[in-house]
């Protein structure tokens, strides 16, 4: 804790006082500094560890055999592309669903924050982010896939949809409470200015509020697309993990985290676990591309 | 505190003596009587189809002599070999025979002790019951894609495969389907126990899983009229087996030793039996 009530009131300060304050804001920085740096090489080690292990296909000319469109692992071909589809498929077409959806409902939960509907909604999404995901994994593979095989009679039922529709509803919370924490810390000026010009709570909410909460709305694309793209238990129990490139959301699609776990566990002479590496990296390469991307459309214009 | 301890000590003997009156029953002496000696833990990772004989195992050993410390984790084939390769845990099972790279890499030691045969299955209300090899080549190849052709009902078949580290897979498809292809919009399963849930609740699925894993919740398909049964795996009439071996790096730790011998005792045998498969003795 920093003090700082010695600096505030008039009554002069010794310089005994002066010199424990800064040694204790020397002591929380070099704390905060330490927590940073051991953060950054823990995420620097891990992009090392990847490299260093999928170096060995780039020298030995196995590059292009796992930048290919075709996973037969027993015929000889150990493509990934599909699988990064699949990825960026998922995690776009979850990320689609849900952020409306949660922008939506922190709407609903401002415009009802006085009454008891707006809290018991509130209420209901923190629970939702107790909730493990194998929890909504097998409860889907349980409901949900048999719905989607009788409603369409058309495939099993493990499918891009299915897994979609459970992947939205994890990373759900995780939007509603970013952009819901941002609209409840807009200023309270900005707030009394909007109610003192007459405007009805839907047009604060649409013209004071979330344009000031920008940059918390893009936070929670970002945390979101996060979460959807690492996950791996929703897309490994419902995706029906096929190698290949969907042609409806009927079909199942393989996530780069699902053939991680499905394929990390055969030996280690092959050239298919070689291939968990170059996914693990590409992964790693496409959450920071993704990032990157969203905060570079950020950055000139709004 | 000393009521407390002559009471555990008391439930320690009862315990020992309900084991030993149980096992002792079918078989000459006490199979698990050179563990009371013996002290440590072992861990055991690797093939998912030995888990069940491995738990009762390792109980059956832990209630005899508490300090004995025994943990079972799955992983699959390739996972047992990587972990008893590295030296993370002290036996890993495999549902396939090492391969002679692995063997030279890491120094393994191996201790076939079951066979385990696997079944095709569909679900309990499809009319289809006996399939020919040439069959179950095609429809896995993606070939035949309607029930109808094969003498069902008029439904597309649902194709369910095991993932790439899968012994069970590696079995099925060498034995049945002759290392053919399998289409590659063939939904995967991580698990015996995930595929018996993918195929119980589809009409039209068809997978394959363990013998030992099949129950009324699925249904195992004939292959050109021979059930699939532990018996007719045994005596060859089924064709679609394969071995579950223990793997060691080296020669095995005393303790080690003893647990490998007792899964190849006749104690051990009453419980690869119990669980569906086939004892090598």
């Amino acid at each position: 804790m920093m003090k700082t009530g010695p600096f505030l009131s008039r009554e002069k300060i010794s310089s005994r006082q002066l010199r424990r304050a800064s040694r204790q804001e020397a002591l929380i920085r070099g704390l905060l500094f330490g927590a940073t740096l051991i953060s950054g090489l823990a995420v620097g080690a891990i992009l090392g560890f990847l490299a260093y292990f999928s170096l060995p296909l780039v020298f030995q000319g196995q590059a292009g055999q796992i930048l290919d469109w075709r996973w037969r692992p027993f015929q000889g071909d150990f493509g990934i592309l599909p699988m990064i589809v699949g990825s960026l498929l998922l995690a776009f077409s979850a990320l689609l669903l849900a952020y409306p959806l949660g922008v939506g409902l922190c709407g609903f939960v401002f415009s009802q924050r006085q009454k008891p509907w707006g809290r018991l909604v509130l209420l209901a999404v923190r629970l939702m982010t107790g909730v493990p995901t194998v929890v909504y994994g097998f409860v889907s593979v349980f409901l949900l896939v048999p719905l989607i095989r009788t409603w369409f009679a058309q495939g099993t039922g493990f499918s891009w949809l299915a897994a979609t529709l459970t992947l939205s509803l994890l990373i759900l919370p995780t939007i509603v409470l970013l952009t819901w924490a941002q609209l409840e810390h807009t200023a309270i000026e900005l707030r009394l200015a909007a109610a003192a010009l007459g405007f009805t709570p839907s047009q604060e909410l649409l013209w004071i509020l979330l344009p000031q909460a920008s940059r918390g709305l893009l936070a929670a694309v970002i945390l979101g697309f996060g979460r959807a793209v690492g996950d791996t238990l929703v897309a490994l129990m419902l995706a029906g993990n096929a190698p290949q490139i969907p042609d409806s959301p009927l079909d199942a699609l393989r996530t780069l985290t699902s053939h991680i776990a499905l394929v990390l566990a055969t030996d280690s002479t092959s050239l298919a676990y070689q291939s968990v590496f170059a996914s693990g990296l590409i992964l790693f390469g496409l959450a920071a591309a993704v990032n990157l991307a969203l905060r570079w459309l950020k950055s000139p214009a709004w | 505190m000393n009521i407390f301890k002559k009471a555990k000590v008391f439930m320690f003997l009862m315990i020992i003596t309900v084991i030993f009156a149980t096992t002792a029953l079918g078989t000459q002496g006490s199979p698990l009587a050179p563990f009371q000696a013996l002290e440590g833990k072992i861990d055991i990772a690797g093939g998912t189809a030995h888990i069940p004989v491995m738990k009762d195992a390792a109980e059956a050993v832990m209630k005899a002599n508490p300090k004995i410390r025994i943990t079972v984790a799955g992983g699959g084939s390739g996972v047992g070999v990587q972990k008893v390769g590295e030296g993370l845990v002290d036996i890993g099972n495999t549902g396939r025979a090492l391969k002679p790279q692995e063997v030279e890499k890491y120094g393994l030691k191996t201790f076939p002790f079951a066979i385990d045969g696997v079944a095709l299955a569909v679900h309990p209300a499809n009319p289809v019951s006996s399939l020919s090899p040439k069959q179950a080549q095609e429809i896995f190849a993606g070939k035949i894609t309607n029930w109808k052709d094969v003498g069902g009902k008029d439904a597309p078949i649902n194709l369910f495969s095991r993932d790439e580290a899968s012994g069970t897979r590696e079995v099925f498809w060498k034995k049945l389907l002759q290392k053919g292809p399998v289409a590659e919009k063939a939904n995967i399963v991580p698990s015996n126990g995930a595929m018996k849930v993918a195929v119980a609740q589809d009409p039209n699925a068809i997978g394959y899983l363990g013998i030992g894993h099949v129950d009324k919740s699925v249904k195992a398909v004939k292959l050109d009229g021979v059930e699939p049964t532990q018996e007719n795996a045994k005596t060859g009439k089924y064709p679609v087996v394969r071995q579950l071996y223990m793997n060691t790096k080296g020669e095995p730790q005393p303790l080690v030793k003893a647990f490998i011998v007792y899964i190849l005792s006749p104690a051990g045998t009453q419980i690869i039996q119990k669980h569906g498969y086939i004892p090598l003795q």
